[in-house]
């Protein structure tokens, strides 16, 4: 179809990064569409936990809400407050957004559609996410404002003592699958009992602990002492204003995206169907493998994050916000030790062959 | 065994390191109990705070057993080049037990009268006798750099632990930026030795240098692991942080960094320069010359001016480094012996003398000035006599052990040739006995400033006795130690 | 000048340039900020030279741990900076002096040395060769730590542990004085703990 681009000298001179291009793009753009919709999902569901509507006017059933938002926050003025490190106020939003984008890199949709197959996908996954802090931090900073360097300061312990737990939990999921390379764990947990054989079984307390942290990480409640509206006002966005502060919305979104994506490809295997391998489904006879067959792995891989998007929201409308010292407290002396025992059990899980999951049988 | 094995990649299942673990036996067993120490203290209040104390000291009696059921004279290197177990680390090894039991014991009721008696100066210590193990069985620069930082870390953390004294946290800081930067110049020489060398096994390193002895990259790195060693044993010029560490520290750490750190260190210097270093001897030994030259110059005559004992105590030190180092110095096995035994003596006497210093103080009280000595005679004659040995053999009278070990190391400087160095070192040894032989004025010649009665517990003060008797009895038996220390030379 | 060659140049010119507004910026948290950015560049390098373990951890831990935490204590402390430069013209003559000194005996020594004379005695260090796709620097690195460092491995890692206890040890302070809540009890009261029912006859209006 393209022949006639494809064709030329230029372009085969510069294909690897025209290609690239393109694929970041064919990931970015969905996402940014993604997070959009995430956030009028969010106002759609605890609107209706919270039995109200929610937007309705914008669009059929106010479906059109996200792009009103959008263009109400381009139009808006960018105001620097007085006394602000102008370079760094700029930056911080770009860097939180930049890290949540970058991990995407890793994400394998499928068997082959990953950007990058990385052997060290886990490790860049978590180098890449721990940047994000920086965002909060310089832009608490560079806002010179006392709520914003409070937000920034709640948010580099908390993300800090979190990030612990999250990696612990990353070394349970590195030993049991034996790879670093996010397709490799995806096919590790491919069995003959479908979702029985994904590593939230095995790994039950470490996928806990991770999707909690998870939800510590991207500041996302009840975890959100960071921005604390009833106590600093917004914490360390308080000073931002329209694109500067969509920018950090979006990034926001985008980091609940990709933890979400992460928990699914780490514990509920990626883009494997949940009858992976059954043939006799609850011993009824019934063929579920091959029902199921023409379902592509992508759909299961997005209808897993959507079920964690959800969690997600659903926990914003139910739980009231954790006191800081208790969030400390949950982090350190509770998800540390529990991510170390249960790394010990790991190894000799793998030792012992456990099966379904390890052994000659997976 | 074979269980784990079946499971192990094949590269770990082909290593040695597994078969050879027996050899690091001691290592080990003060690692585990280390760890025991430090997770039993947390369930142990201030009230029954004394099981970390019988655990520790526990600990170090087993390793005593352990280690001289298992010595050996035999060299054997094991853990790909990094370890060696020999004579000369087995018995260093066994005297940093004796001198860190001798430690704990002396200042148990100096931390009970202080409210410093917690878990963390046992877990710590015991740490740092790790890192003096992990120093003397290494034979790689590697090793050596992470043996000395373990010890580093745990004295720097031991300096400030009493918190609220602002001469400890001052000391803790001097001691801490000095000894990075010690350290650094450690690494500093250590990298342009494997620039040159292309290994960090002393013993590939010292087959390198034989074939190029004036390669200007190894003399060059040699310079600055000089200057690194010459930091940690406290030689002039290098030598600034001694003093006020020493005064500024609790007792019961200053008699810690006083002591068993020095067998450590000694132990350091004879692999660098011995082990590793030997093609170069022609070179470090002019600078050693120098080195020991000035630490007893400035030692001796500093030590005069001094009013605080554990300052004076300090400088002393720095002329006793003086003297090791004249021993090595010599680069021959008689004065490597001479050296190691003065080692182990002055740990001996430094014990005794901190011990003195702990003995007299209370609650509230630190005992720390030379002033506190007088009249001890009219006070408690028994402990003033323990102090006078303790003097005197620190001034190299004979028959206490001092002079021995004094002795042997100018024998040894006079069997290669130096007769002038020798004459040097004894006449700045005579300028010393002076501050020495000032204490026993103090104590048998002057009236006491308080004449109240000495409380010092049971246990110390026997421990103190047999200080004392050990340094008399060694004096006039001194081959009981020389003769261990010939034979594993 | 290769692709590879010009990356290296430019990340190398970046750390250098970053490493010298660290000593020299006089705001701390933009000193912090530089160093930061330090690291980063010092890690791009490594990933050229496919050392992407090292590269990725540097990230993980300086910059997503350890610098966050001293970001921390930085904007905690009101740091005064002309406190901090009291007395630096009475002592840049001192400083000079040494580091002049210094140089001139590094440049003596060097000088005296041929410079083909000093390639010899200096091993020349092959650049590695390239690696095939599949080769993975964690296994590599993890082989190695494992066998042959193992001994220097499990000692860092008492260090690291020492350095714990260490810190611990001198900062932990339980003050009788703050108040403290047990989440324990907090969460398992029961009604009857905290409610009692009154009953009381209604009152009649007068």
């Amino acid at each position: 179809m393209f022949d006639f681009i494809t064709e030329t000298a230029l372009f085969k001179e510069y294909e690897v990064y025209i290609m690239t291009t393109i694929y970041v793009l064919v990931i970015m753009i969905p996402l940014f569409v993604a997070v959009a919709y995430t956030t009028w999902l969010e106002r759609k569901v605890i609107g209706a936990m919270q039995v109200r509507i929610g937007p309705r006017n914008v669009g059929f059933r106010g479906l059109l809400q996200p792009w009103a938002d959008m263009f109400k926050l381009i139009f808006k003025e960018i105001i620097l407050p007085s006394g602000a490190n102008k370079v760094l106020f700029v930056i911080a939003p770009v860097i939180t957004l930049a890290s949540a984008v970058a991990a995407w890199a890793v994400i394998p949709f499928d068997a082959e559609k990953v950007l990058s197959k990385v052997n060290a996908g886990l490790l860049y996954v978590l180098a890449v996410t721990s940047v994000g802090v920086y965002g909060v931090i310089i832009a608490g900073w560079a806002s010179n404002s006392k709520y914003a360097l409070l937000g920034a300061m709640r948010s580099a312990a908390q993300i800090v003592a979190y990030e612990i737990a999250m990696g612990f939990a990353l070394v349970g999921v590195l030993m049991a699958a034996g790879s670093m390379n996010l397709g490799e764990i995806v096919l590790a947990q491919k069995g003959t009992n479908g979702l029985l054989d994904w590593y939230w079984l095995p790994l039950l307390p470490l996928f806990l602990v991770y999707f909690i942290s998870g939800v510590a990480e991207t500041n996302r409640a009840p975890f959100d002492v960071a921005e604390g509206e009833s106590e600093i006002v917004a914490g360390f966005h308080v000073e931002y204003s329209g694109m500067t502060f969509a920018v950090f919305f979006l990034a926001e979104y985008a980091n609940m995206i990709l933890i979400s994506a992460l928990a699914s490809i780490m514990f509920l295997g990626g883009w494997l169907s949940p009858f992976e391998g059954v043939h006799n489904f609850l011993w009824l006879g019934i063929d579920m493998h091959a029902l199921t067959a023409w379902v592509p792995g992508m759909a299961w891989f997005f209808a897993k994050i959507f079920i964690f998007i959800f969690l997600y929201l659903w926990f914003r409308a139910t739980f009231p916000r954790y006191r800081y010292d208790q969030i400390m407290r949950l982090g350190w002396k509770v998800f540390i030790p529990i991510t170390i025992v249960w790394i010990l059990v790991v190894g000799f899980m793998v030792l012992g062959e456990v099966s379904p999951w390890w052994g000659a049988t997976a | 065994m074979e269980f784990i094995a079946a499971y192990l990649p094949s590269a770990m299942m082909n290593d040695q390191t597994i078969s050879q673990l027996p050899l690091a036996l001691p290592e080990i067993v003060m690692l585990c109990m280390a760890s025991i120490v430090l997770i039993v203290d947390l369930f142990l209040n201030d009230k029954t705070r004394g099981g970390t104390y019988i655990l520790s000291q526990f600990t170090l009696l087993a390793l005593v057993v352990i280690t001289v059921m298992s010595f050996t004279q035999q060299k054997s290197i094991a853990f790909h080049g990094t370890f060696v177990r020999d004579g000369m680390g087995d018995l260093l090894k066994i005297f940093v037990y004796i001198v860190t039991f001798t430690v704990f014991l002396y200042s148990k009721s100096y931390l009970k009268a202080r409210d410093m008696f917690k878990g963390e100066y046992y877990v710590l210590g015991l740490f740092a006798v790790l890192g003096m193990m992990v120093m003397i069985s290494a034979q790689s620069f590697l090793t050596i750099y992470l043996g000395l930082e373990l010890l580093s870390l745990c004295m720097y953390a031991l300096v400030a632990l009493q918190r609220d004294s602002i001469i400890a946290s001052e000391s803790a800081m001097k001691y801490f930026v000095l000894g990075a930067i010690a350290s650094g110049m450690l690494l500093y020489g250590m990298s342009m030795i494997y620039g040159a060398t292309g290994s960090l096994e002393l013993a590939t390193i010292n087959a390198e240098v034989m074939k190029n002895t004036d390669n200007i990259v190894l003399i060059f790195g040699l310079v600055f692991v000089l200057v690194g060693v010459a930091f940690k044993l406290g030689a002039v010029p290098f030598h600034m942080w001694l003093p006020d560490v020493y005064q500024g520290s609790p007792t019961a750490v200053a008699i810690f960094i006083g002591s068993a750190p020095k067998i450590a260190a000694f132990a350091m210097t004879m692999r660098l320069l011995v082990d590793g270093l030997h093609g170069l001897h022609v070179q470090w030994q002019d600078m050693l010359i120098i080195m020991a030259v000035a630490s007893l110059a400035i030692g001796n005559i500093v030590a005069i001016a001094q009013t605080n004992i554990k300052r004076m105590l300090a400088y002393s030190t720095i002329s006793h480094v003086g003297f090791i180092m004249l021993g090595i110095m010599t680069a021959e096995k008689g004065g490597y012996t001479a050296s190691m035994f003065y080692t182990i003596v002055y740990t001996l006497m430094a014990l005794g003398a901190f011990g003195m210093i702990m003995y007299m103080s209370r609650m509230g009280f630190e005992s720390d000035k030379l002033d506190d000595f007088r009249g001890l005679n009219q006070r408690s004659p028994w402990f003033a006599f323990i102090m006078l040995i303790f003097m005197f053999s620190m001034a190299g009278v004979p028959p206490f052990v001092g002079f021995w070990a004094k002795l042997s190391i100018l024998k040894a400087v006079v069997a290669v040739d130096m007769t002038w160095l020798a004459v040097t070192a004894v006449v700045f040894s005579i300028i010393g006995a002076f501050y020495y032989l000032r204490i026993i004025k103090l104590m048998y010649f002057d009236t006491p400033q308080e004449t109240s009665a000495i409380e010092g517990a049971s246990d110390l003060r026997v421990m103190l006795s047999l200080n004392g008797i050990a340094i008399l009895g060694l004096g006039l038996y001194p081959e009981l130690i020389m003769g261990l220390v010939i034979s594993v030379m | 000048m290769t692709g590879v060659q010009f990356l290296f140049y430019a990340f190398a010119a970046m750390m250098v340039f970053c490493a010298l507004m660290v000593i020299t910026v006089r705001n701390p948290v933009r000193s912090a900020l530089f160093l930061v950015l330090t690291f980063v560049s010092c890690s791009a390098i490594w990933l050229l030279m496919e050392a992407e373990f090292l590269a990725i951890t540097l990230v993980l831990v300086y910059v997503g741990a350890v610098m966050v935490l001293f970001l921390f204590v930085v904007m905690m402390l009101d740091i005064n900076i002309n406190r901090l430069k009291e007395g630096f013209v009475k002592y840049l003559p001192v400083g000079i002096g040494v580091a002049g000194l210094f140089g001139g005996m590094l440049t003596w020594l060097l000088y005296n040395v041929e410079a083909a004379d000093l390639k010899t005695k200096m091993r020349t260090m092959y650049p590695p060769s390239a690696k095939p796709a599949d080769y993975s620097n964690t296994e590599e690195l993890g082989e190695v730590l494992y066998t042959v460092y193992v001994y220097p491995f499990e000692i860092a890692a008492v260090i690291l542990l020492v350095a714990i206890v260490a810190a611990i040890a001198l900062t932990f302070r339980r003050r009788t004085t703050t108040k403290y809540q047990n989440p324990d009890q907090q969460v398992s009261v029961k009604r009857d703990d905290r409610l009692r029912v009154v009953k009381m006859d209604s009152e009649e209006k007068k």
